[in-house]
């Protein structure tokens, strides 16, 4: 091999490496038992997806892009006064909002803009079921709050934004240096992504004989076709 | 919890096993594809070096983005190009049947498989879009999917699903004339909010759902997700059977017998139990319109926008949220309200019928000064019969624009877009802000005969008016 070869083939080798490094953190992987970081608090009710990631944003064949547009019309009508447009949420990736998070369309672009963006897991009053389901098939894990809890905890966000919180799938808390809120995540969720089995595919994949003895008894694909 | 009714029996039918965490692994008969939900998908399969599980059981159109002027290819547009490209080629390599541009077959997806024959009752059938529900109206368990789902169903054709409550909307009495399907569904997502159905199937029965066409009761279903039903169903009947009979997916000869054999028994039983009943009559229904910035902040035509003090403690703020960004004031009426934009269109209300009674209100009349209005075809078959008929024709007369098929501004992923803070009447299904394609832009949800009529009155009218 001659030297310019070699060259290139280690240059190949490092920017592989580089993708690996930047790419192995980014996403949540197997089991999930907690999530770190700092809180970014979204106030209202009935947010939905086509806010979280404006339609014009779907255009695209990868998810790639998606986290820079989120929110994107909420932030320009805010002009720079949007949570996710302010310095202190910029390394944010616990989500705080209210009820019925996720409404609107199933699209799984809106949690995937989110993650893109850098959110790990959400914390609100109440989601809207599509919406939940997708969140937890990418490993983004949604924890119920009551009212009076997530006022509390605002609270202590708006007085120390670079709080760092711990959320604890398996104690079902949000917890910070002195204090802890009491979270419900669904027991379903809860197995799944402890469990790792979050990611469906390969789950669904293990009983594939079964899959296809339902597929023959159907009556519509088999007797009258 | 439910038992005897259709949704259970159906779900027994397709249940593979049961998974950790109280979810069901379900096996999906028909899985619907379209190009903005399915590459990541596909992308994802390839990663994994899977391969599409049940080619037969997968079918595709496009229709989020294509451009309803000019379809020639390439689309004007690269990126909605590029967006059918891949799906061309995902079909062609995973052997996935696609009704693409021209072949007669194209639409919106939940306006085709049901006009195909491909939707039939006691399917299970999933699409990566949430108005799946709309296929529903055969008799099938029907629901939008998020893109893992869709990748999910593409290796294995099943999909984790936990078991819905039903709940059984049951209407007496029967629809006024210049009353629609839509108004109805409008009335109950007034009547019920939009949260109140997560968790739930909608069974939509009564004396009036019986009266409904096979078109009607697919608009009802469609928005079962407004009000948070993920699925929205009614008992298949004679009505259902006449509408399968000879299309291109319906069985055929002996087996047609055998089919609607099969598909009587699935309804659900005299004695079946419900997680929740509610009654509605479909008499007192009015022409229903929205003023808001959800599906469920609709009023009845004759009736004035909510003052936030008769509303629930917990609507107060997105009524306050909505005011603000309608700028609509409460206790006043919405008719009168000038409009900018008209559109008829969508999977809700873009089928042949809709077409017909908005035509029926065109005709002979123009469309006010400063108006723009147009017609969207959900399919190419709707668009072929309504030609056919001169529907066509009459809308040009009357100064619609007459366009080619798909979703167009029911989500404005392609060119047809509010621009603006212009206010549309829409045939469509969302009012959600910026939903039209511009962040300022307005939407009231409607009839497509009241969209008609707002177009020729450049304003919110109670179609009523113009029908004697
Ligand atoms: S017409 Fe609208 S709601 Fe229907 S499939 Fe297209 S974008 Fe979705």
């Amino acid at each position: 091999m001659c030297d310019r070869c070699q060259k290139t083939l280690l240059l190949k080798a490092l920017l592989t490496n580089l993708k690996l490094m930047n790419k192995v953190p980014l996403f949540p992987t197997g089991p999930i038992h907690k999530v770190e970081g700092t809180c970014i608090y979204l106030t209202g009710n009935d947010i939905d997806t086509d806010r979280i990631i404006p339609a014009r944003f779907l255009k695209c064949i990868s998810f790639d892009d998606l986290g820079k547009s989120v929110f994107a019309d909420d932030r320009i009508e805010q002009k720079g006064l949007h949570p996710f447009d302010q310095i202190k949420n910029q390394k944010s990736s616990i989500l705080l909002v209210d009820k019925n998070f996720g409404c609107g369309s199933s699209r799984e672009h809106a949690p995937q803009a989110l993650m893109r963006w850098g959110i790990r897991a959400i914390i609100g009053q109440s989601f809207a079921e599509i919406f939940y389901g997708n969140c937890l098939s990418i490993g983004i894990p949604c924890a119920s709050i009551s009212e009076s809890c997530i006022k509390s905890l605002t609270k202590a966000i708006e007085f120390k934004p670079e709080l760092l919180f711990t959320l604890d799938i398996d104690l079902e808390q949000i917890i910070c240096e002195h204090q802890s809120w009491p979270l419900k995540i669904e027991l379903g969720m809860r197995e799944m992504l402890l469990s790792g089995k979050w990611d469906a595919t390969t789950n669904l994949l293990q009983e594939k004989e079964q899959i296809n003895r339902i597929k023959n008894s159907i009556p519509y694909i088999n007797d009258f076709n | 919890m439910s038992s005897e009714t259709l949704y259970d029996k159906i779900w027994d039918l397709h249940r593979v096993r049961e998974l950790t965490g109280g979810s069901t692994q379900l096996f999906v008969g028909l899985h619907l594809i379209h190009e903005v939900t399915s590459p990541q998908a596909f992308s994802a399969l390839e990663e994994k070096g899977l391969s599409v599980h049940s080619p037969d059981r997968t079918i595709a159109t496009v229709d989020h983005i294509v451009p309803t002027t000019n379809q020639a290819r390439p689309f004007a547009d690269p990126l909605a190009e590029q967006m059918l490209q891949t799906l061309e080629s995902n079909c062609k390599k995973s052997g996935i049947e696609l009704f693409n541009l021209g072949s007669g077959y194209q639409g919106i997806v939940h306006v085709i498989a049901p006009e195909a024959g491909l939707t039939q009752p006691g399917m299970t059938v999933a699409c990566g879009d949430s108005h799946t529900s709309t296929h529903g109206a055969f008799g099938a368990i029907a629901f939008g999917i998020g893109t893992s789902q869709v990748r999910d169903i593409l290796a294995s054709q099943t999909l984790t699903m936990k078991k819905l409550k039903v709940r059984r909307i049951f209407f007496d009495g029967e629809l006024q004339k210049g009353v629609f399907a839509k108004d109805l569904i409008l009335h109950v997502i007034q009547k019920l909010g939009v949260k109140d159905g997560v968790g739930f199937a909608y069974e939509f029965a009564g004396p009036a759902i019986k009266k409904l066409s096979m078109e009607e009761r697919m608009t009802i279903c469609n928005m079962a997700i407004e009000g948070g039903a993920r699925c929205g169903y009614i008992n298949p009947d004679q009505v259902t059977f006449d509408y399968l009979k000879g299309r291109r997916y319906s069985p055929k000869g002996a087996n047609w017998d055998l089919a609607i054999k099969w598909w009587e028994s699935l309804c659900s039983n005299e004695s079946a139990i419900y997680d929740d009943e509610i009654k509605f009559n479909a008499s007192e229904i009015a022409p229903t319109v929205t003023w808001g910035i959800t599906p469920g902040q609709s009023i009845a035509i004759n009736s004035t926008i909510p003052n936030p003090a008769s509303l629930d403690p917990g609507e107060q703020q997105i009524a306050l949220e909505a005011y603000q960004y309608m700028d609509l004031s409460p206790d006043r009426s919405i008719e009168g309200l000038p409009i900018d934009v008209c559109f008829i269109g969508s999977c809700t209300n873009g089928r042949l019928s809709d077409l017909q009674i908005a035509a029926k209100i065109a005709k002979g009349k123009k469309v006010a000064q400063g108006v723009k209005a147009f017609v969207v075809p959900g399919s190419e078959k709707v668009a072929q019969e309504a030609e056919a008929e001169g529907l066509d024709e009459i809308f040009r007369n009357a100064g619609f624009e007459w366009r080619k098929p798909g979703c167009s501004m029911c989500l404005a992923m392609n060119p047809d877009k509010l621009e603006n803070d212009q206010i549309s009447a829409s045939s469509s299904n969302r009012n959600f802000k910026g939903r039209q394609g511009s962040s300022k832009g307005r939407t009231l949800l409607m009839s497509p005969a009241m969209v008609a009529a707002a177009a020729i009155s450049g304003c919110v009218i109670d179609v009523r008016k113009l029908f004697c």
